[in-house]
């Protein structure tokens, strides 16, 4: 994981290594401390040497200055390398995905992605941070602190001997402890806050079925359990303080008894027992903040693993070595196409064999789950078969280069989105610099035009996410403005006006009959209306092509599509 | 959403067990501080006491730390000056005692203040999730779920930060800072007057650090938000991203967005971690100051090595706490103003009942009129037709069955015994007019009357009004001029409770919740037996497709029921609301994006759950509406026709230009 990550700190590798040096030299400064004290103690007074004391204390005062400039110089090398690896990272992920096919959004889902991108990176730059100035600073203070404890007096530091693997087997003993109930208590937190957002989302049925005493009671069942919980995991982490409390005081009395004894003893000297005193703090805290830092790479931990969980995922669809960039027309064909999606144990689609002319106008119809939305995704290749083969203007789509493939195929999702922006900014997704003619024409053809022009703002007016600002039925027809905009040879509509009524509904078919014929026309759709017109109509049902033929054709012949006509002659009258 | 706050709490957990920098508290203050501590008070209830004893201890704590150093004066001085080792041993035996006991009392107090703290916000958690409950629709139309979600996240973890960490560091940091002042004065003025200059540059650099700090931090946040809002629509829109070949500009964007992210953050984390070392520094540049003159006197005998030695420990542990009170202080005001909008949303008033209709089981007697047979509805469901043999039951059925017993409406009279009223499902609106916000009448004087069993349809645009009416009939909303009755009684005297128990409501937007699918259907009757669960699930034509799923009735549903599709969720809220056999009904049928054989499934449904009620119903089909007694035609919140399907026909208005296709519906 690690191998992984490191390389994103390549542009700062010289922050990332001068940081923890300088953190070093603001150690040697907290640690030269007091034995700069001890001696002006035991030179200093007992000498009665005032120049000495003042050069001492001079020489202390310049490094403080000295270690506060690493220091805090420290600090920012270590914000620049963790928040620049950190962006970097977070680019390089955004280009991932970016490059990922629909089958890998699939099986990441997109609020997983979310929040590898937001919390989790954030979570890796908070570890770099501190890995960066406590996983250097840590060790070295405790080791250079046992070091001078050691110079100053050998026998006195076999205090820690005792004290060191004391207090580290507590720590230990405590974090592995802890780590699991608040893995638990986490897991709690986040059920209590899914339950209440369900209880927010379905107050009215709440209301009207008269249940908020049952919600009550359900909720106090999973407050209560997050209580206990939480109280034992939080009760077992206090226990750190405590035991700190008691080692380092344990450490000081041992100290001032062994050492009272050896000064009475004359062989040690005052400064040196309360410098002594000060290296038990520096060496005890010391380890208390190490595993604060491992208990932080822990939870790092994880977020690493979901981050290099993208990175390493390689996107299953890919350009061709020598793509083609040229797509000829808009005919397709389908040989004997199966597609089956990634951990599904049936096909979607079996043995689709047909083939569409150029400019042909096709209707779509079938049950839900029948493979309609399958079938047309697999000609813009947003899936590649599982076997067999989808032509497009003569050649297999995985010939082509994504982007002349794509350019070509427009496709207007069920499932569609509008981005916050305005509203022609939004259409320029389909052609950037769309000329306002165009912009007008598209509209027009998608009967767009006269509701923009009845806002304040026309095609300025600002959408908010998702555009939800404008009616079901006014978003999917700029949808459809928006795809006609790329001047496509092939236009798929994925029942993209099921929330558009009828009389409208109408017209943009007859757009599409008129004014746009040339385009080879792919439109899915629930209500027989929108289709009976095209030039083919094909029944899908359960995965399988099961009549292809004219509206008056399928009526004759086709079960299935008759029993449709039939249940739709009392239709919706309202959209 | 929930993930990412949680993920943010653990952090902060983190923070505040000891890591440098500590929690980041928001920037907003509380604007009521005296009163918004005193209602916190008052939400501590039984902790209270606790709490005063866990305050006692903490400070006994830093007391104990304070005079453990201060022993050390004695101790240094008895050393050298007599080499005295049974003193020395006294001393130590004092000072062991003095940080035994604070240790004792550290974990004592805090053992505490996690109960306290996590009591206190159970409660609070409790009390507003209750009351939330409460809260008329009203109140949900205005706020997002989202800002409802952070008063139980963001805002109820900080009162928990507070009670848990922040409230017992600051006490511990002032007394010790105090403490040691104090001691420090008593060992030596002349070293007090060098500390409190360095105190002065201290707070001099705690106050611009912190103040650029926050300032840069709220620059982070911005860019943070800028470039997470970013983050969420891009990967919402990822495959119409795909579809238009827009990855590059994408991309594109993202780079300008997460390069000012990196710049912000950079400034904000360089502040926020720099404090640290510059305090810690600065307590060494008043260490050597302290030791040098303490030198110096002690030369010139004006003071002794033990008082150098204990006055050095103070300087040393002086930096912490004041470092501490700035940081802890903040997230004390942080957790002030989450609870203060905790409270406001306490403060909304609930949903007014001042119903005194009450829903009773009744007899009729030989001479047939009504007797009372219990006396509140509370203790009894309205189906009562448990035990009868398996078919689809409607309510006309259950008049007939049980003729014997009926539920009424129990009407007290100011003057003698309770008039009772059979419930039959008769809903009138008399002049009704409604508005969500003042000024934009949504509803214009509305009168229509629905006799017992018929079905009217509304018709109309969306934003005609048609939700509204039904809206009003369960009092989601309150309406302002005019009067609803139901079987004759203004339904703002009936028990909000009892009036919703004889509305059933199928709405478009399915809502389900988590659990099994007899859990679901349960919603409807608490107490519906296996029988009649399944008879509800037939009647909703959902009985087929639950036996068929290899979990049956058993079938977990996914939080949003998405293990299920569209059509077969719908069935299942048709199947909640049969199980309540309600004798009115409130159906918002559903739309476009299901085929037409489920919805064809799903109408033979809706007809069979519609069969002898009262039905106000949002058509969509024309089949719904062609058999509807009444059809009201709505715009802008009136209605502009009225009859049935063949007198609007005749009418040629709206309605006939709606069922040829020439009218739009926006």
């Amino acid at each position: 994981m690690l191998s992984k990550l490191i390389p994103y700190f390549r542009k700062y590798k010289v922050p990332a290594i001068i940081c923890p040096l300088l953190m070093l030299l603001e150690v040697v400064g907290d640690v030269m401390m007091p034995l700069l004290m001890s001696r002006i103690v035991d030179v200093g007074i007992a000498g009665r040497d005032i120049l000495y004391i003042a050069q001492t204390g001079l020489l202390m005062i310049g490094l403080a200055l000295i270690a506060l400039f690493c220091g805090s110089t420290s600090s920012y090398l270590s914000a620049l390398a963790a928040q620049g690896a950190g962006a970097e990272l977070r680019m390089s992920l955004f280009d991932k995905i970016q490059n990922f096919s629909f089958s890998n959004l699939d099986r990441f889902s997109i609020p997983s992605l979310i929040t590898r991108l937001t919390t989790d990176v954030n979570n890796l730059q908070q570890a770099a941070m501190m890995g960066l100035r406590m996983l250097a600073r840590a060790p070295f203070m405790m080791i250079l602190a046992l070091f001078m404890a050691l110079l100053i007096n050998k026998e006195l530091a076999m205090v820690f001997l005792v004290a060191i693997p004391l207090l580290a087997t507590a720590l230990i003993a405590i974090m592995t402890q802890a780590h699991p109930r608040f893995m638990r208590l986490q897991r709690k937190i986040d059920q209590l806050n899914t339950s209440i957002q369900e209880n927010l989302i379905n107050i009215r049925v709440v209301k009207s079925f008269v249940r908020s005493d049952y919600e009550k009671e359900k909720f106090k069942a999973a407050n209560d359990d997050l209580m206990q919980t939480a109280i034992r995991a939080v009760k077992l982490v206090i226990l750190n303080m405590p035991i700190m409390q008691l080692i380092m005081y344990g450490c000081i009395i041992a100290i001032l008894w062994f050492g009272g004894n050896m000064i009475t003893a004359g062989r040690m000297r005052t400064g040196e027992l309360i410098s002594f005193i000060s290296y038990v703090t520096q060496i005890l805290m010391s380890l208390m903040m190490l595993s604060m830092v491992f208990l932080m790479f822990t939870r790092a931990k994880a977020s690493g693993e979901r981050v290099v969980e993208v990175l390493n995922t390689a996107p299953d669809l890919n350009d061709p070595d020598s793509p083609l960039i040229e797509l000829a027309d808009g005919s397709i064909e389908f040989q004997g196409a199966h597609f089956r999606y990634a951990g599904s144990g049936v096909d979607t689609l079996s043995d689709i064999s047909m083939s569409i002319r150029s400019g042909e106008i096709i209707g779509i119809i079938g049950a839900t789950g029948s493979g309609k939305t399958t079938l047309v995704q697999l000609i813009p290749r947003l899936y590649d078969v599982t076997s067999g083969q989808v032509r497009v203007g003569g050649h297999d789509v995985r010939e082509y280069a994504l982007q002349t493939l794509r350019d070509a195929v427009a496709i207007v999702l069920q499932k569609n989105t509008l981005f916050s922006g305005t509203i022609r900014e939004n259409l320029q997704w389909g052609q950037a610099e769309a000329s306002d003619e165009a912009i007008r024409a598209a509209c027009q053809s998608a009967q767009a035009w006269s509701f923009i022009c009845d806002l304040p703002q026309g095609l300025d007016t600002v959408l908010g996410q998702g555009g939800v600002n404008l009616s079901g039925g006014q978003k999917q027809r700029l949808c459809i403005a928006r795809a006609l905009l790329k001047q496509p040879k092939i236009i798929i509509l994925d029942d993209s006006t099921s929330a558009v009524d009828m009389a409208t509904d109408a017209l943009i078919r007859q757009a599409f009959t008129t004014g746009l014929r040339g385009i080879t026309t792919l439109i899915i759709a629930q209500r027989i209306r929108s289709i009976e017109h095209a030039d083919r109509i094909i029944v899908m049902d359960d995965g399988r092509i099961h009549a292809i033929g004219t509206h008056e054709e399928l009526l004759a012949t086709d079960e299935i599509y008759r029993d449709v006509y039939t249940s739709q002659q009392e239709g919706a009258i309202a959209g | 959403m929930t993930e990412e706050w949680s993920k943010v709490k653990a952090i902060r957990r983190d923070r505040g067990i000891g890591g440098p920098g500590g929690p980041h508290p928001r920037t907003e203050k509380p604007k009521q501080i005296g009163k918004t501590l005193l209602r916190l008070f008052g939400a501590l209830s039984d902790n209270r006491i606790p709490l005063m004893i866990s305050l006692f201890l903490i400070i006994i704590s830093a007391l104990a730390a304070i005079t453990g150093t201060w022993y050390l004066k004695p101790l240094i001085n008895e050393v050298i000056g007599r080499a005295d080792l049974g003193k020395l041993a006294h001393s130590l035996v004092i000072i062991g005692l003095m940080y035994g006991t604070g240790a004792l009392a550290t974990y004592i107090s805090s053992r505490l203040m996690i109960r306290i703290a996590q009591q206190t916000t159970n409660r609070i958690r409790a009390a507003l999730f209750n009351h939330l409950q409460e809260l008329p629709l009203r109140y949900f139309d205005s706020h997002t779920h989202g800002e409802l979600m952070s008063r139980f996240t963001n805002d109820v973890d900080n009162v928990n930060f507070a009670l848990e960490q922040s409230l017992s560091q600051t006490v511990t940091s002032l007394i010790s800072v105090v403490g040691t002042f104090i001691m420090m004065l008593v060992l030596s003025p002349l070293l007090t007057v060098f500390i409190v200059l360095m105190l002065l540059v201290m707070g001099l650099t705690i106050k611009t650090v912190g103040g650029k700090s926050s300032s840069y931090f709220r620059g982070q946040q911005k860019a943070l938000g800028d470039l997470n809002g970013y983050i969420e629509e891009m990967m919402e829109g990822q495959k119409v991203v795909k579809v238009f070949n827009h990855e590059e500009s994408a991309c594109r964007d993202f780079r300008v967005k997460n390069e000012a992210l990196r710049g912000a953050s950079t400034k904000a984390q360089t502040f926020a971690s720099m404090l640290m070392p510059i305090m810690g520094n600065l307590s060494y540049i008043n260490y050597a100051v302290t030791a040098m003159v303490g030198a110096i006197l002690s030369i010139q005998g004006r003071m002794d090595i033990g008082t150098i030695a204990a006055f050095l420990q103070y300087t040393r542990s002086f930096s912490q706490p004041i470092t501490q009170v700035a940081n802890q202080v903040n997230m004390l005001l942080a957790a002030l103003a989450g609870a203060e909008r905790i409270f406001d949303v306490m403060d909304q008033v609930p949903e007014n009942d001042e119903g005194e209709v009450s829903l009773v089981l009744a007899r009729r007697n030989s001479s047939g009129s009504l007797e009372s047979l219990s006396v509140d509805s509370a203790d009894f469901t309205l189906q009562t037709t448990d035990g009868q043999p398996e078919s689809a039951v409607t309510a006309a059925d259950n008049t007939a069955i049980a003729s014997a017993f009926v539920l009424a409406w129990r009407v007290p009279q100011p003057d003698g015994p309770a008039d009772l009223i059979e419930l039959r499902g008769d809903v009138r609106f008399s002049n009704v007019t409604f508005s969500y916000v003042e000024g934009k009448v949504v509803l214009k004087n509305v009168s229509l009357f629905a006799k017992p069993g018929q079905k009217i349809a509304f018709v109309g645009s969306t934003g005609a009004g048609k939700t509204t009416i039904t809206n009003l009939i369960n009092r989601f909303y309150e309406i302002h001029e005019g009067t609803i009755t139901y079987d004759g009684i203004d339904i703002r005297r009936i028990r909000k409770a009892d009036l919703r128990r004889t509305l059933g409501m199928v709405l478009q937007d399915v809502h389900l919740f988590k659990g099994t699918i007899r859990d679901n259907i349960r919603y409807g009757k608490p107490d519906a037996s296996e029988a009649e669960i399944i008879r509800a699930a037939k009647i909703a034509n959902a009985h087929g497709f639950i036996s068929r799923l290899p979990d049956g009735y058993n079938t977990m549903l996914t939080p949003d029921g998405t293990n299920l599709s569209q059509g077969q969720r719908q069935l299942l809220s048709i199947a909640r609301a049969a199980v309540a056999n309600p004798p009115v009904l409130i159906l918002d049928e559903a739309t476009s994006s299901i085929d037409t054989r489920t919805e064809r499934l799903i109408e033979r449904g809706m007809d069979q759950l519609m069969h002898g009620r009262t039905t106000f119903v949002i058509a969509h089909r024309l089949s719904t509406v062609r058999n509807a007694e009444a059809i009201m035609v709505l715009e802008h919140g009136e209605i502009i026709e009225r009859g049935d399907h063949h007198d609007l026909m005749a009418l040629h208005g709206r309605y006939y230009q709606l069922c040829t296709g020439v009218a739009e519906l926006a």
